[in-house]
């Protein structure tokens, strides 16, 4: 079975760690992954940027609204994920409107930009 | 996760929004800071035995309200104040406290905080001073090892900032929408003002002025998630992180400065580069362009030049013309004529700035780009001139040394 496992805190907390601070969880979290890495189970590994830098999309009455900022309404449960490369926000939204029309849910889609794949590796 | 460093960025997140609403409660600049104080002493008792609270902002809304709230009591001695819950009864109230701060105008709160610290009346230098203190939860201290200036100088002028906002009685009530743009469009300028001070490295310590450059990005994610779908707003964090990107290349060992073409582009920071471009490329989509964006997108311009003669000249040259358009100012001339330098020659740059030298004639980069121009014209007694007016405009010995650098190297064939 292949698992996702969602990474939640408290998002102006962690922006205020120092560089120290930040590296030394980046440091404990890579002997975590490494583990699991080693043993072939690790898929890829994302650290999102900040949810200022996030773009939601939402149905509403049938019409699909581009809203700043991230999803914000709690009676939804995150169903699924996922990573697209495109060349700019333009794409990215045009890609999730398409979803959007594609899926009778009335949910949403959150953009978010990836700040690092695999971070652990990249501060290694 | 119970070592007590990790209480200190729990606490700075939570300030703004903590003085904010206490500021609501006491319409008292000097007790919301008290009561901070207080429940950040408590909180530092209480949250390594009991865990960091769900809520770290209402915890310290509420336990800062409670120990006030005595205070108060204790100083008049006057009418007793209403009931309030005790602390024993904590969690509940917290709950409660948190409903509220999640549906009310907690916003109004926060803007109204940032703008009593860049209220009109104040002069630039104690609304950066006021902001580091208020905001940011600076000691006196610090900012006044940034400012160089001594601690009790610093006391009087932060003294005599609150005493001026107290004058000036900033309204408590909910602003309309023109009040709160307007409110707005200061805080961002009075934000971008405190990282032109750490930015600048104008004097002062250059250790402690990589940590205004930081608050002052903590301040404008904080107005952008006040003010999610405000274009300006995600154009000034943008441009403040693809500036500060670049802090560890700009300047070497001995603390002199390397200019952007000269930058080891491996130190920026692509962390900051990647915030910065994803955050011009969300305000875009608006179509409401202004002079953050503008100048985030110029930054962005610069950021993205894998190497320096990969640089966009030509396109940083129509955004500063664009910037020029919407806000006309000779040092925003000045910033496109270098621009136009690179991508037209020398000559029709210096022909730009001529006529800027009576409104520049104070301005130490208006020389100090005269006599580069001047130099690789081969004009070099004229770029000798124009140098030495510089060093003399000089507001920091990095910069004078860099300057003299360049009369060094004018000199040398000379003689």
């Amino acid at each position: 079975m292949l698992y996702a496992i969602l990474c939640y805190a408290q998002e102006d907390a962690v922006s205020s760690w120092t560089k120290d601070q930040d590296d030394a969880v980046m440091q404990r979290l890579a002997v975590v992954q490494e583990k699991y890495a080693r043993a072939g189970k690790l898929g890829p590994v994302a650290r999102l940027l900040p949810t200022t830098a996030a773009t939601t999309l939402r149905q509403v009455r049938g019409e699909t609204l581009v809203l700043d900022g991230p999803f914000a309404e709690t009676k939804e449960q995150l169903l699924g994920f996922y990573t697209v490369n495109c060349d700019n926000l333009e794409e990215a939204v045009a890609f999730a409107r398409e979803l959007c029309a594609a899926n009778p849910s009335g949910g949403g889609y959150e953009i978010r930009p990836v700040g690092v794949l695999n971070p652990v590796a990249a501060t290694l | 996760m119970s070592d007590i460093s990790w209480i200190d960025p729990l606490v700075a997140a939570a300030r703004p929004q903590a003085v904010a609403a206490l500021l609501r409660y006491f319409r008292d600049l000097d007790l919301a800071e008290e009561a901070f104080q207080d429940a950040c002493l408590r909180a530092l008792k209480n949250w390594p035995q009991n865990g960091p609270p769900r809520d770290p902002a209402a915890w310290l809304i509420f336990v800062g309200r409670n120990a006030a709230i005595d205070m108060v009591r204790r100083r008049s001695k006057t009418a007793p104040l209403p009931d309030e819950r005790v602390l024993s009864d904590l969690e509940d109230a917290e709950a409660a406290l948190v409903e509220r701060l999640d549906g009310a105008d907690y916003r109004d709160d926060i803007l109204r905080l940032l703008f009593v610290c860049c209220h009109p009346d104040l002069p630039a230098t104690q609304q950066v001073a006021l902001a580091l203190r208020i905001v940011s939860g600076l000691s006196v201290k610090q900012i006044a090892r940034a400012f160089l200036v001594s601690e009790s100088a610093m006391e009087q002028r932060i003294t005599r900032a609150k005493a001026r906002i107290a004058a000036a009685n900033v309204p408590f009530e909910t602003p309309g929408p023109v009040e709160r743009a307007e409110r707005l469009g200061a805080v961002a300028a009075m934000v971008y003002l405190v990282f032109n001070e750490g930015y600048s490295a104008s004097g002062g310590d250059v250790a402690m002025r990589i940590p205004l450059c930081d608050e002052a990005i903590r301040q404008s994610r904080l107005l952008l998630r006040l003010f999610p779908s405000e274009p300006e707003i995600m154009g000034l964090t943008a441009l403040l992180l693809l500036q500060h990107a670049r802090s560890r290349a700009r300047f070497d060992a001995d603390g002199a400065v390397v200019l952007l073409e000269d930058q080891d582009r491996g130190l920026w920071s692509a962390k900051m580069i990647a915030e910065g471009l994803a955050l011009i490329d969300k305000a875009m989509r608006h179509g409401r362009p202004g002079p953050y964006q503008i100048q985030a997108a110029i930054a962005a311009l610069h950021d993205r030049a894998a190497r320096a003669e990969d640089t966009d000249w030509q396109q940083i040259d129509l955004l500063y013309g664009a910037l020029e358009a919407m806000q006309p100012s000779p040092v925003i001339t000045l910033n496109r004529a270098v621009a136009v330098s690179k991508s037209r020659g020398p000559e029709a740059a210096l022909a730009m700035i001529e006529p800027l030298e009576p409104k520049l004639s104070g301005y130490f980069h208006y020389f100090g780009v005269k006599g580069g121009l001047l130099m690789q014209l081969g004009r070099h007694d004229e770029a000798r001139e124009a140098f030495c007016r510089a060093i003399a405009l000089a507001n920091s010995p990095a910069d004078a040394a860099h300057i003299r650098m360049h009369l060094d190297r004018l000199s040398t064939p000379a003689a």
